[in-house]
């Protein structure tokens, strides 16, 4: 196994806030990491220090096995970033931008240009090329972002929090841009706080609370952690709700929980589907009307309470699409 | 085993940093900056219709007031040119501090940070870039002088010098402009705080008054002050009047003491904007 990541008991204290508390993360080559964690968990800190812009307290790093601290040229050749804001210049075109930081990445002008014309035209970006940013959309800059940061074929790559602010639809085209790098063998380290990201795109996942580590596995790892699936039965009336917990109890792995207000009977089980089968036809024999029920598999959002006894606590100010997005996916 | 092999740091294998990628990184950065100043040509109108203001004000309006030679109207726009030159060059600083800080909030610090170029090109090629952009402004402004009745006196090796003491001295001054820039929080502020010092220095100089006519508890400063010494050294050089308060080393020296100030500040400033740079946020 090579580590493409390696870093121990990063600690960082800006003042008396600690932003990390001595963390460990090792990411392997050409996989996925996800930092998942609310707004001041550490994620961005986390980055910032592994990128060489932020020099940590105390704990070592190497990425593609240079030392963070000692040898920053050697880490930044092998390195893009993305961070949270796209770091473009707003006055030039996007062919402009990509031909000034291949220069600064002292490719020669031929090969810049070529370059930058291969990274637009595999970003969607030619037809923009020669346009000012200041017009492009905030979809169109995070690709621009992104292209920038692939100028030099890092074989690592940081995108910190790349799709807050993202409409759905050019999350999901990040999300492809970002696959597809990784299908090519690029090691990558992804922050997020939308939980959904982390499970479509990481391999493992590393969940960040007030500077510390809380939890690490692969997402279905950090699901079963709490607890299995379940079923959720909706039923017609609410006076049916003790009644049908108690029928169906032999099919749990668990005792059934019930919420009066949504009429809702929940009930951990082993074998899924066909615990499925067995409790509609049970009730069914009752004559206790359903309506609606489902398989429930835990999503991140129940692995963040369980693991922290708070949701995700994302800001206001970032919230909008994320509340939307997760609410839907935990209803649906 | 193979994870301690993974743990141990790797032997450097990116090519050793050069001084040549010093000149290149800044070339890039410095070119970045003049086409930001084509696509945005109000930026560079503005940075000259106020000079050209100053000239036409100070010439016009108030110049008939002050007496600083023989032939009283004339001789002030004599004395004026120099002194708006100086003046401008103090101006230009303000705009190099708002364009670093809103560099570094706007993430585009980062990239950079996380590039392997060397980290003094982002300022060296800001800086030269604000060279140009003065030396073009310092042009149009001789030219309007000339318009209002300003002439050189003295040879064409005497001017050149002159020419040569301001992009000196402008190119070293953008240096503390720069360093003020990477200490602001954002552009609102490094905007305010971008000129609140300029104006001191600007003001309290020789620029558009001749020392004698200030309180005696100033006049050292006046004296002193990099900017009188810029605007007197100019008047010699290009044989402008010179209205003199006394023999004190700086009227003595001009010449030399400015071209000593521009080198004083920028061993000092360049460094330490350098330095800022490279610790910013860490």
């Amino acid at each position: 196994m090579t580590l493409a990541i390696k870093a121990s008991g990063l600690a960082k204290a800006y003042g008396d806030v600690v932003a990390l508390n001595g963390i460990d993360i090792e990411v392997e080559q050409g996989t996925v990491l996800g930092l998942l964690g609310p707004n001041g968990s550490g994620k961005t800190t986390t980055v910032r220090i592994l990128a060489t812009l932020l020099q940590a307290d105390s704990g070592s790093a190497t990425v593609g096995g240079f030392d963070v601290a000692t040898q920053q040229d050697d880490v930044r050749s092998v390195i893009g970033l993305t961070g949270q804001y796209a770091a473009v210049d707003e006055y030039l075109t996007g062919r402009e931008n990509l031909e000034l930081f291949g220069r600064l990445f002292h490719l020669s002008k031929f090969d810049a240009a070529k370059r930058a014309a291969e990274l637009l035209d595999r970003f969607d970006l030619t037809d923009a090329a020669d346009r000012g940013i200041k017009g492009y959309s905030g979809g169109m800059r995070r690709r621009l972002d992104l292209a920038a940061s692939l100028i030099g074929r890092p074989n690592v790559l940081f995108l910190d929090e790349p799709t807050t602010g993202l409409d759905p639809r050019s999350r999901q085209g990040m999300w492809e841009v970002i696959e597809a790098l990784v299908a090519d063998g690029t090691t990558v380290l992804l922050t997020t706080q939308y939980l959904e990201e982390a499970d479509q795109l990481a391999d493992r996942i590393v969940v960040l609370d007030h500077g510390n580590v809380i939890a690490q596995g692969t997402s279905d790892q950090l699901k079963s952690q709490v607890g299995g699936d379940r079923i959720e039965i909706v039923l017609e009336n609410v006076s049916d709700i003790s009644r049908a917990a108690e029928l169906i109890k032999e099919f749990g792995s668990a005792p059934a929980t019930t919420e009066d207000v949504t009429k809702t009977v929940l009930l951990p089980v082993a074998g899924g589907s066909t615990a499925i089968v067995n409790i509609v036809r049970k009730l069914d024999e009752n004559k206790i009307a359903i309506a609606d029920i489902a398989l429930r598999r835990p999503t991140l959002d129940d692995v963040f309470l369980s693991l922290t006894g708070h949701a995700t606590e994302v800001n206001e100010e970032n919230s909008a699409p994320a509340k939307g997005r997760r609410g839907r996916k935990a209803r649906s | 085993m193979s994870t301690l092999t993974s743990q141990s740091v790797t032997e450097s294998t990116a090519p050793r940093p050069r001084f040549g990628w010093l000149i290149t990184d800044s070339i890039s950065v410095s070119r970045r900056h003049l086409l930001k100043i084509t696509r945005v040509p109000e930026s560079l109108f503005f940075a000259l219709i106020q000079p050209v203001m100053f000239v036409l004000l100070f010439a016009f309006v108030f110049g008939g007031a002050i007496d600083v030679g023989p032939n009283g109207a004339q001789s002030y726009r004599e004395y004026l040119i120099p002194g708006i030159l100086a003046q401008t060059v103090m101006f230009a600083v303000a705009g190099i501090t708002v364009g670093i800080t809103e560099d570094a909030s706007k993430g585009i610090m980062d990239r950079f940070r996380s590039l392997p170029m060397r980290p003094g090109a982002v300022l060296t090629g800001h800086t030269l870039a604000s060279l140009l952009q003065n030396i073009l402004v310092i042009i149009i402004l001789s030219i309007t002088g000339f318009a209002v009745g300003w002439r050189i006196h003295n040879g064409a090796s005497d001017a050149a010098l002159a020419y040569l003491m301001f992009a000196t001295f402008a190119y070293s001054i953008t240096w503390v402009g720069a360093w003020i820039g990477l200490h602001m929080p954002n552009s609102e502020v490094a905007g305010t705080a971008g000129l609140a010092w300029i104006f001191p220095f600007t003001f309290a100089s020789n620029i558009f008054t001749p020392v004698a006519t200030m309180p005696g508890w100033l006049q050292p400063f006046v004296l002193w002050n990099p900017v009188s010494c810029l605007a007197l050294a100019a008047r010699e050089l290009f044989g402008n009047p010179t209205p003199l308060l006394g023999d004190s080393f700086p009227e003595r020296y001009p010449v030399q003491l400015s071209f000593a100030y521009s080198f004083l500040l920028l061993a000092i400033f360049a460094p330490l904007a350098v330095r800022a740079f490279k610790t910013r946020n860490k």
